[in-house]
């Protein structure tokens, strides 16, 4: 029913983690990680549209539900790595981290020391939200006690 | 039936909306309201902007209900015509509610559905009173408590009554959907195009037309088979990569209604099913959907087409209230022309009625 890949690549991982992570946040990570590495913008900051779809039945033959904004970039160290991004709404700023961050990122000499010192924090923010809001939504979770004692 | 072009009254237009940046400030004693603050606290009618305008994006449907003075029909609107400005980089692929983070879910058909019923941030339960407290800048009353999760999967509901064969399965198929945003509306429509235009359709129409069905006008006796809300990932495939990347995360809101359905010559007696899917929490407009997307059904099932709501070209041409809010405004503009043809008729008709 899903069209998910069966194994994450790691590099799908990470610009997953990246693409939701807030523009200050990973500047300052990356910062104090590489300083500032040289770069060139090959494309954008551009924002654009990506058509949002579902399935009919959540399972059936897919429809429009609607656009949602992005904004991607694509950007070239002095190396040759190309780093891409794709984030969700209009910061341009954002997007252009991230595809400097794939770009560090696909280099293996750097790519240990950022995993741990962007990747891994920014993953444990995000997760700590997740788990914040599992947490909230588990406390209203319903148990009928009272309607399976009337039946007996 | 026609309007005319008329030059002049630059002035008065220019003083209206310098009068209506004026009232749209209000009392310049009260602090002036933040886009922030209406995307945070007015996290319903962002919702829904960004359901009826038809475009995710939280920041600029705040702005929109900001600059709309919180008419949020005019501020779908401003986000309609922004969309046109942007360009088409991709579409997703199609979100996979199953495996959705749940912050709401609930059955009304299944008492002790796999994973258990989670009532989330609701108005259910809630007595409708107003609260006095918040006339004042009160501190959050009780903040929310967490507890334990449970890693329990949700399945959906039909996934569940699927298995046993009652429940209609899903038609899976992957041809291209119809797009009403590039395609103009024409009949018959398919599935696909009817979900599209019900997204993005009316909130109040859309549960008018829902309602008539439960009121017998094409009465399925539909149940809440599962209501689901949460954040679904979204994925993209940019060619220039050649794989699929996540890239973030949508908070939309399901309905699964199920109906009975007593067969047909091919299809042996069971419950079919209606489907809404929308932007944000929107569980009112998503159970709405999933009954007007039954009904529209109608013909396709073999049931008599008699009611308002099974009438595909009734629905569609109507639901729409971008569209809906155009056509009945422009009878503002100068219809001068037109009204002295009208006033001519009359005088004619009047004379010939008193010879």
């Amino acid at each position: 029913m899903t069209d998910r890949v069966p194994v994450e690549t790691s590099r799908q991982r990470w610009m997953a983690i990246l693409a939701r992570a807030p523009a200050e946040r990973l500047e300052a990570l990356l910062i104090e990680a590489e300083g500032a590495p040289e770069y060139t913008v090959l494309r954008g900051p551009e924002s654009g549209l990506v058509m949002v779809r579902g399935r009919a039945g959540g399972g059936g033959a897919p429809f429009n539900v609607g656009e949602m904004t992005v904004t991607r970039c694509t950007v070239r160290l002095d190396s040759g790595l190309v780093g891409h991004a794709y984030i969700a709404g209009r910061e341009p700023r954002r997007a252009e981290l991230a595809a400097l961050a794939d770009a560090l990122m696909q280099d293996p000499e750097r790519m240990e020391r950022l995993e741990a010192q962007v990747i891994t924090p920014l993953q444990a923010s995000q997760a700590a939200r997740r788990a914040e809001r599992a947490g909230k939504a588990a406390a209203t979770r319903v148990q009928f006690f009272a309607m399976q004692t009337m039946r007996t | 039936m026609a309007y005319v072009a008329v030059k002049g009254g630059e002035q008065a237009i220019d003083a209206a909306h310098a009068w209506l940046a004026e009232e749209r400030r209000g009392d310049t004693s009260s602090p002036a309201l933040s886009v922030a603050q209406i995307q945070d606290q007015l996290g319903r009618s962002v919702d829904r902007v960004m359901a009826e305008g038809s475009l995710y994006d939280r920041q600029l449907a705040a702005l929109a209900i900001k600059q709309a003075q919180g008419d949020l029909i005019e501020a779908a609107f401003l986000l309609r015509a922004y969309r046109t400005t942007l360009p088409r980089f991709a579409h997703s692929k199609p979100v996979d509610t199953a495996s959705m983070t749940i912050e709401r879910r609930i059955s009304a058909i299944f008492k002790d559905l796999p994973g258990g019923q989670v009532l989330g941030p609701t108005y259910d339960y809630t007595h409708r009173l107003l609260d006095f407290g918040l006339l004042e800048d009160e501190a959050l009353a009780t903040g929310a408590v967490a507890a334990e999760t449970d890693t329990a999967a949700m399945p959906r509901v039909p996934d569940i009554l699927g298995q046993e064969g009652l429940l209609e399965p899903d038609t899976v198929c992957d041809h291209e959907p119809g797009d009403l945003t590039r395609d103009p509306l024409s009949f018959p429509a398919g599935r696909d195009v009817r979900l599209q235009a019900l997204a993005r359709g009316d909130e109040g129409f859309v549960l008018g037309m829902g309602y008539s069905t439960q009121r017998g006008y094409g009465s399925s006796h539909p149940f809440a088979g599962e209501i689901r809300m949460g954040e679904v990932s979204v994925e993209i495939e940019p060619a220039e990569l050649g794989f699929a990347i996540d890239i973030c995360d949508l908070v939309l809101t399901e309905c699964q209604m199920v109906t009975r359905f007593k067969g047909s010559k091919t299809v042996p007696p069971q419950f079919t099913r209606g489907y809404g899917l929308v932007f944000g929490f929107g569980e009112r407009k998503a159970m709405a959907m999933a009954l007007v997307d039954r009904a529209m059904r109608a013909a396709e099932l073999g049931e008599d087409v008699t009611a308002p709501a099974q009438d595909v070209e009734f629905v569609l041409y109507h639901s729409d209230n971008i569209e809906a809010t155009g056509f009945v405004e422009h009878l503002k503009l100068p219809h001068y022309v037109d009204f002295q043809s009208e006033l001519q008729n009359v005088r004619r008709m009047r004379a010939e009625v008193a010879e």
